[in-house]
Parts: structure tokens; sequence; C-alpha cells
């Protein structure tokens, strides 16, 4: 049976999605669908295990040998990431009985989980294959459930932001088509690790160069990474609550990943060095993205889009250590992709509980909230703390371990960049803060009273994780480091 | 010769332009999805191109022929094809919902209702004492 | 040459303004597309792209004109960005073909790595002739899965965004005439036409691993049929044979039935989609294997065509009916 866990946890979602249009009584959908996540997740924990204790698992899907079938390989990197994908998804789902409700007409409850499922499955299916076109096959399950997931609620905006979203999904997803074909014409071959083998005989060709320009392009679409960010705020502002707090969590840290393969494992570190200034690109592209994304996070009064352009920002921290080159920097990034899902999924799901009472997204309308929430509002400003990069939080540690390791290669302007861009943070938040606990309630809101207990524990399970995680980095950073080597090891 | 060799592709990408330019370039919600299919199959005849022997004939065995062309290329593009009708459907049906909520299937229309919608929410927010700031409107 | 007739038809999809003949347009450029692909050896993606793209494509666009305006407002319109980042990308694609292998060169990598494999030794792994449906079924049949999953995908997408209330679709049933109602000739030529269609559909189904074809072809060739009856014969009669719900749920099973083989594969001790543990005889499974799938993929593609197209119908019904 562990033999087969590589294709487990895509599977079980993959065959869950489409049993729930056989349920349809849309409780009893949402309940199988936190079962099918928490299987994915209790698979994923056990691959983690084994890859740690036994290193990488191959698995062929339909037996045949790897450049001729399609093989799934299973390392440090992406069960790491496994793990995070499948263990928010379920946390957040927790969260999605009553939350959906409040939002979602009823005859769309089934839709919605039937979608979020085919999400979790292409997310997943993108972590754990090692082919590139199978790559862009679960790229396409994952974006176009996740335009319906994002347009199904009942806000208009939603629709546009969706159709947005599709366009420039969809440039991006063509994009990497372009790519992966042209690698593919160069070399015969579609399996990563056979590319990474047969692309340095081929690496001074101009097509080549051309391929990993269109590759990357479109994934930094997909990861909205600044200036290509520009679909994200809306859609994570207008999407349903738990939409914003799964995707948010998930997909740009998948885009990152498949950004991460691609530079170390397929194309390698010597290949981009030689061929591109792609670390300066990087490093540019990630400062200024920060700021402008930050600057714009502080003029915003939806919360939900405050927070989208925070997401933008951290992309760009994100970028930052990948720009780095080191194994520091990698680690870093790691680290912080597994950091940001958390205080993320913590933030918009608390979002999502004030909405399940007020019906509303503006910071005016949470005015005088902190006495009315007190719990939920305690899990908003944990999660900004954390985002500021306070100490104690996970937040501090993924910042901690970015500025050694621009410390370390020398970069000390970017650093103290990086600390700067932090007090920007402090201003967002505290913006936040003030509304919550300093502005006297417009409008009388009695019978606002605190959030559900079916939505406050799975967003203090968050929070506490966010806590934890700063505390004891044991396992985030073991595994972000030995995640890091194994990418340097291979090119080496 | 080089430039024989390469006609081919280079008609291809000329193709490509025009259907990513359409998307890019123009307005309405339907020409947009429009340029999408245009730029998605012109990318299928990269494929198809490079799967092509000179000679050769489609990749069904038969004892009458010795070369076939690449059958690999071939099945990523059916794959390709179905993804591209996906996304085409569900982009239409976003176009109606759209068209149904807003009036208008022109993204600058949209824009700028959004717009509005958002300063309305600002004005509620702050009275008259700060009016939104230009840098709500760049960053729409 | 075809090349140039697509650039002509490209370019004038760019000039015009009338929605309604830039789809016409486009479909022509997918039957353009698929004769192309004809004179390029690949005869599936040619019959995917004419069903596909000139046929479903072309339909769904012309469904959603009937429910929004038909020209495009001129003027609003700012080409000098985009043509700045259309050149760009022009710019790196030609960059690219520089050191490409020329075209039909048979020397070119692709041909020399793994598709040599396809091409000698399928007709012994897999045993069909067609090679195509070896390598879309057996060798790459999880991308073939994933890519049902993404049809799928599409088709809760546009049930969940263009649903229409129980309410309506009583009220509006018993009102709504087919569209085409009086169209004698059309109708009697349509009823001798359907039986053909779905045996046509039927056969695409089956031999799809000797000719070209197969579920997807299938699927949207069975789809085109119940849509033309639907069109000549109006909703409210072809709802009363196929139910809606029904047709939802075989959206699901087909989906279900594909991954269900896999999972099937793996009881019986074999890797995902392993079809040869299907029978004593490895050949004989993956012909069984084969077949199952292909019915997935098929059931699935035209469930959700034709879901799609009632879909947008109703939707057509429910404005001609609010005003």
């Amino acid at each position: 049976m562990t033999a087969h866990f590589p294709i487990l946890q895509v599977i079980i979602p993959l065959f869950a999605a489409p049993l729930c249009l056989f349920l349809r009584i849309p409780r009893l959908v949402g309940v199988f669908a936190i079962f099918v996540s928490a299987a994915a997740f209790l698979i994923s924990y056990g691959l983690l295990q084994e890859v740690i204790t036994h290193g990488t698992i191959s698995y062929k899907l339909g037996g045949w040998p790897a450049p001729w079938g399609i093989e799934y390989r299973i390392d440090t990197l992406n069960s790491f990431l496994l793990l995070l994908v499948s263990g928010v998804s379920t946390v957040v789902l927790l969260a999605s009985l009553s939350s959906i409700s409040r939002e979602l007409p009823q005859n769309r409850h089934t839709y919605f989980y039937t979608a979020y499922l085919l999400c979790l499955t292409g997310l997943l299916g993108i972590l754990a294959t090692a082919d590139a076109f199978n790559v862009f096959v679960f790229l396409e399950i994952s974006s176009l459930s996740s335009y319906t997931i994002i347009a199904i609620g009942t806000d208009r905006r939603a629709l546009a932001a969706s159709y947005q979203y599709l366009i420039m999904g969809t440039i991006g997803a063509t994009f990497i088509l372009i790519g992966v074909g042209l690698m593919y014409m160069m070399t015969g071959t579609l399996n990563m690790y056979d590319l990474a083998e047969r692309l340095p005989a081929v690496y001074k060709s101009k097509t080549v160069l051309s391929a990993f320009g269109f590759f990357i392009v479109g994934v930094c679409l997909k990861l909205a990474l600044f200036p290509l960010h520009l679909w994200l705020p809306n859609a994570y502002a207008y999407a349903p609550s738990i939409t914003t707090a799964f995707l948010a969590a998930t997909s740009t840290k998948v885009a990152v990943y498949v950004l991460i393969r691609y530079i170390f494992s397929v194309f390698g570190i010597e290949f981009v060095d030689m061929s591109l200034p792609l670390g300066d690109i990087f490093l540019i592209l990630g400062l200024v993205g920060i700021f402008v994304a930050s600057i714009s996070a502080t003029f915003q009064l939806n919360i939900k889009r405050l927070f989208a352009y925070s997401s933008v920002a951290q992309i760009g921290y994100i970028i930052l250590g990948l720009a780095i080159e080191t194994q520091l920097g990698i680690t870093a990034t790691l680290l912080h992709l597994f950091n940001h899902a958390l205080m993320k999924a913590a933030l918009f799901l608390a979002i999502g509980a004030v909405f399940y009472r007020i019906g509303s997204a503006q910071l005016n309308h949470y005015a005088g909230l902190g006495k009315k929430m007190p719990l939920t509002m305690a899990a908003i400003v944990a999660g900004g703390l954390s985002l500021i990069g306070v100490p104690l939080t996970v937040g501090f540690v993924s910042k901690w371990y970015l500025v050694v390791a621009l410390l370390d290669k020398g970069w000390w302007p970017v650093a103290v960049l990086v600390l700067l861009s932090s007090l920007i943070a402090v201003i967002y938040v505290w913006r936040v803060v003030e509304w919550v606990y300093f502005t006297p309630p417009r409008i009388i809101t009695e019978e606002v009273k605190e959030a559900p207990l079916s939505q406050l524990i799975p967003i203090w399970m968050l929070v506490l994780a966010n806590i934890y995680f700063g505390v004891d980095t044991r396992l985030t950073v073991g595994v972000s480091k030995l995640a890091a080597q194994s990418l340097f090891g291979v090119n080496l | 010769m080089n430039i024989i060799g390469l006609y081919n592709y280079w008609i291809v990408v000329v193709l490509m332009l025009i259907g990513f330019y359409i998307v890019i370039a123009h307005e309405n919600l339907i020409k947009k999805l429009v340029g999408l299919t245009i730029f998605q199959t012109s990318v299928f005849f990269l494929y198809i191109s490079m799967g092509k022997v000179a000679g050769a004939t489609a990749p069904i065995l038969d004892e009458n022929y010795q070369i076939y062309s690449n059958p690999l290329p071939h099945v990523l593009i059916l794959t390709a094809i179905v993804v591209g009708i996906a996304t085409t459907a569900l982009g239409l049906a976003l176009v109606v919902r759209i068209y149904e909520a807003y009036g208008s299937i022109e993204e600058n229309d949209i824009q700028v209702q959004d717009t509005h919608d958002r300063l309305e929410c600002q004005l509620e927010a702050y009275g008259r004492q700060k009016p939104p700031t230009l840098f709500d409107q760049e960053t729409n | 040459m075809l090349l140039s007739f697509l650039a002509l038809t490209a370019i004038a999809i760019t000039r015009m303004g009338d929605l309604f003949a830039v789809v016409m347009l486009s479909g022509i450029y997918s039957l353009l597309s698929a004769s192309l692909f004809l004179d390029l050896d690949a005869v599936d993606v040619a019959f995917t792209e004419a069903s596909v793209g000139a046929g479903i494509s072309t339909l769904l666009f012309l469904a959603t004109l009937k429910l929004v305006p038909r020209y495009e407002k001129k003027s609003r319109y700012k080409p000098a960005l985009a043509l700045g980042v259309v050149i760009v990308t022009g710019a790196l694609l030609i960059y690219g073909t520089l050191d490409m292998p020329h075209f039909g060169d048979a020397d070119a990598p692709v041909h020399q790595h793994v598709a040599p494999r396809y091409l000698n030794d399928s007709i012994n792994e897999v045993g069909l002739p067609n090679v195509v449906t070896s390598v879309l079924a057996s060798y790459r049949g999880y991308d073939t899965l994933g890519e049902v999953v993404v049809v799928f995908a599409a088709g809760i997408g546009v049930m969940s965004l263009l649903m229409v209330s129980q309410r309506t679709k009583a009220r509006a049933l018993t009102k709504v005439p087919a569209d085409m109602q009086h169209q004698i000739i059309l109708r009697i030529v349509a009823k001798m036409m359907l039986p053909l269609i779905l045996i046509f559909a039927l056969y695409v189904q089956f031999h799809g691993d000797y000719g070209p074809g197969g579920g997807f072809q299938a699927g949207v060739i069975f789809a085109a049929g119940i849509i033309l009856y639907t069109m000549l014969f109006g909703l409210s009669l072809t709802q009363s044979v196929i139910k809606p719900v029904f047709v939802e749920m075989l959206t699901a099973f087909g989906v279900l039935l594909y991954s269900g083989v896999g999972i099937v594969c793996m009881i019986l001790g074999g890797n995902y989609l392993d079809y040869d543990v299907l029978s004593h005889d490895p050949v004989h499974g993956q012909h069984l294997g084969i077949l199952l799938i292909e019915l997935g993929v098929g059931i699935t593609v035209a469930a959700v065509m034709i879901t799609l197209f009632f879909k947008f119908t109703w939707r057509t019904v429910k404005h001609k009916y609010n005003q």
C-alpha cells in the first residue's frame, strides 16, 4: 500500500470530486470533502517520513518506465509542499461548512466542493509529477477549478476578477506550453530528470534559452510576480472567503515550487547563470514588488484587498530568496513559502469569520469589533504580527533567514531594504488595528457575536501553528535545509 | 537552406503573435477569447510541425509504410485542444454572467463601474474629509 | 498555401468589429488548421480540431453572442503597449527558432529519443495499430485522465455559473418553442441524420484503436447529434428524453470510470493505470483497459458538451422570458 502513496494522494481527491455530484446533499458533501482532504494530508505526512528516511521515491504510472511513461517523483522538496497544501486545505475545509452556507446559495455548494477538490487535485498533481507536460495538464485542472471557485460567489466583481484571471492564467499556461514544446524539440523527452540529463548538451542553443524564457514568464504570471500580479488582488478580494484562504495559501506557492524545480532540477543553476542575469532580474522585481505592493496595501479599504496586496509583497520576499542563489537563500525561500501559507490562511479565515458575522470586508465596518469578536480579532492581530515578522512568530523566522542569507551573500543594502519594507507592513497592519480597537463604531451592531466554534477552531489551529513553528523550528528549518541541500547537491 | 527549413516556424510565430495581440490589445471580452483560441491553435502548429518527418505518413502502423511521423506531439496536442475548449467554455460562461451583472462586455466599462463602487465605499468610510487618493485609481 | 490563408484569416479577425463575423472567421481558422494538421500527418489532431475547434467552440461562441451585444465598441483600443509586448515575445520566439532542427528533418532529437519506442514496440507492448491511441491511452494515459478531469472541471464551472432555477424552468418550459420550429425540411433531414450521427459516433468511439478517432472525437460527435436535435425540436422535447440531472451525473461517471480502471489496476497488483494486470495476457489487458478508459472519455466529453449547450440555451430562454 505504501508503494502507491505517491499517486494515492492525488487520486483520492480526483476520484472523490466526481463522487460529490452523486452525493448531492450539501452538508454531506462538505463533510466528505474534509475526510478526503484529511486522507490526502495523512498520506503526504507518510510520504514525508518515507522520503526523509529512505530518500527519493519514484512511481511509474501505467507501469511504463520513465521517459516513455509519466513518472511521479517525490523528494524532500515536494513532499514538504504536499504536506503544506493538503494540510492547509484540510484546515480551511473545516471552516468551510458554516462559512460557505453564509456566502453561497445552497444549490451551489455541491459544485463548490467538487471544484475545490479538483483544485486540490491539480495542485497536488503539479507537486508530485516529474513530467513536464503533465505539469501543464494539472496546472489547467487547478486553474479552471480556481476560476470556478472564485466566480461562484454572489459578488459581481468576482466574475470580472475571475475572467481577468482566466485570461492571464491561460496566457501563462500557453507560455509554459511553448516552453515545454521548445524543450521537447531540443531533447526529445518530457521527463524532467531526463531533460536535466539531456539539456547540458544543448545549453548553447538559442532555442533552449527561448524555452527557458517562455517557461519562466509563464510561471511568473501564475505566481503573480510583480508586475504580472494584476489578476491577484481582485481575484482574492471578491472570491468567497474560503476560496481566498485556500488559494492565497496554496496556489501561488505551488507556482513558486514549479519555478524552483525548473531552475534547479531541470535547467540547472549553471545554465541559468550562464545565459541570463536571472538573479538580478528577480532581485529587482522582488524588491520593487515588495515596496509597490506594500504601499498599495496601506491604501486599501477592503481588508481582503489589503492582505491580497500584502500577498504580492510576500511573493517578492520569496523571489528575493531565489535571487540570492545560495543554499541559505533557498532555505529562506522555502521557509517563507511554508510560513506565509500559514499566516495568510489564518488571516483570510479570520476575515471570513468576520464576514460570516457582519457580511462585509470593509475596514470601516470593523470599527468596534475588538470588543464584539475578541478571539477573531486577536487572530487577525497575531497574523498581522507574523506578517511584520515580530519575534515568536513564523514571520520572524523566515525574515531572519532571509536577512542572514542576504548578509552572507554580502548584499547588506538589500537586507536594509527588507527591514525597511517591514516597516510598511507595520503601517498596514496598524491601520487594521486602529479600525478594530480604536475607532468607535458608527453603526450600532448589537447582535454581532463572536464567530462560531466551527470557524474559531480552524482559525486558532492556524494561529497556534504560526506561533508553534515560530518557536520550534526544527521541522520547518530542518526540512527546508534538507530540500535546499538536495537541490544544490543534484547540480554540483 | 536555413531560411527554407525555418520558414514554416516563422509563419507559425506570426500567427501566435496575432492571436496574442488580439488577447491583450482588445477590450471586448469575446474578442479576447477568440484571440486566445487563435494563440493556442498556433502553438499547436509548433508542436505538430516538429513531429513531421519528411516523406513520412500518419502514425497508424501498416505494412505498406516504413516511415511514420512522431506520434508524441499529436498526443500532447490532442490534450491541449481539449484543454483549450474547456477554457473557452468557462470563459464564455463568465462573459454571459458579466454581461448580466454589468450590462457590458467591454473591459473598460467594467473597470469604470468597479472603481465607482470602490470610491463610494471610500466615501462611506471617511466622509468628505479624506477624498480618495490618486494612488487608488492607479492600482485598480 | 494554407499557412497564408491562416494568416489572412487571423488578420481579418483583428480588424473586424462585428463579433458574429469574428466568430465565423475563427471557425474557418479552425477548419483551415485542421486541414493543415492533416497535411502534417496528424490525423487524430485534425479530426479533433475540426470537431472541437470548428464545431463545438464556434457553437458556444454563437450561443454566447445570442446573450450579449453583437458589436465591439470601437476606439477603445490602446495598441501601443500591447504591440510592445507582442514584439518582445515575437523577438524571443524568432530568436528561439534560429537553432531549431529544420522542418521535416528526420534526424531531429524528437525523432531520436523517446518516440522510436512508441513506433517500434507499441504493437507488441500495447497491440494497437494506431500509435497515437497507444500513447494517448496507455503510455501517457495519466495525461489523458488529467485532460478528462479538465473537461469535467470546465463542466462544473459552467454548471455553477449558469444555473437556472427550477422555477424559471417550469414557467418557461411550455412557452418556449424551438428556434427552428418551422424549418420542415431541416427537421426531416435531421431526423434521418440523427441515427446516422449517433452510429458514426459509436463507430469512432470503438474504432479509435485502428484508425483515427477515439473517446474525444466520439464524444463530441455524439454531443453534436443531440445538439442538432435540440436546436430543431426544442429544449423541452430533448430534455424530456434526456434528463439534465442524468447528463450531469454522466459527466462525473466518465471520470469515475477512467480513474476507477486505474484503481482496479492497483488492486490487482499493478501500478496505477497499468492495464497489463487486467487480464492474464498483458496485451489483452491493455486492450480491455483502453476500451474502458476510452469509454470513460467519451461519456464525460459527450455529457459535458451536452450540458454546456443546455446551460447556454437555458440562459437564452431565461432572458427571453424575463423580457
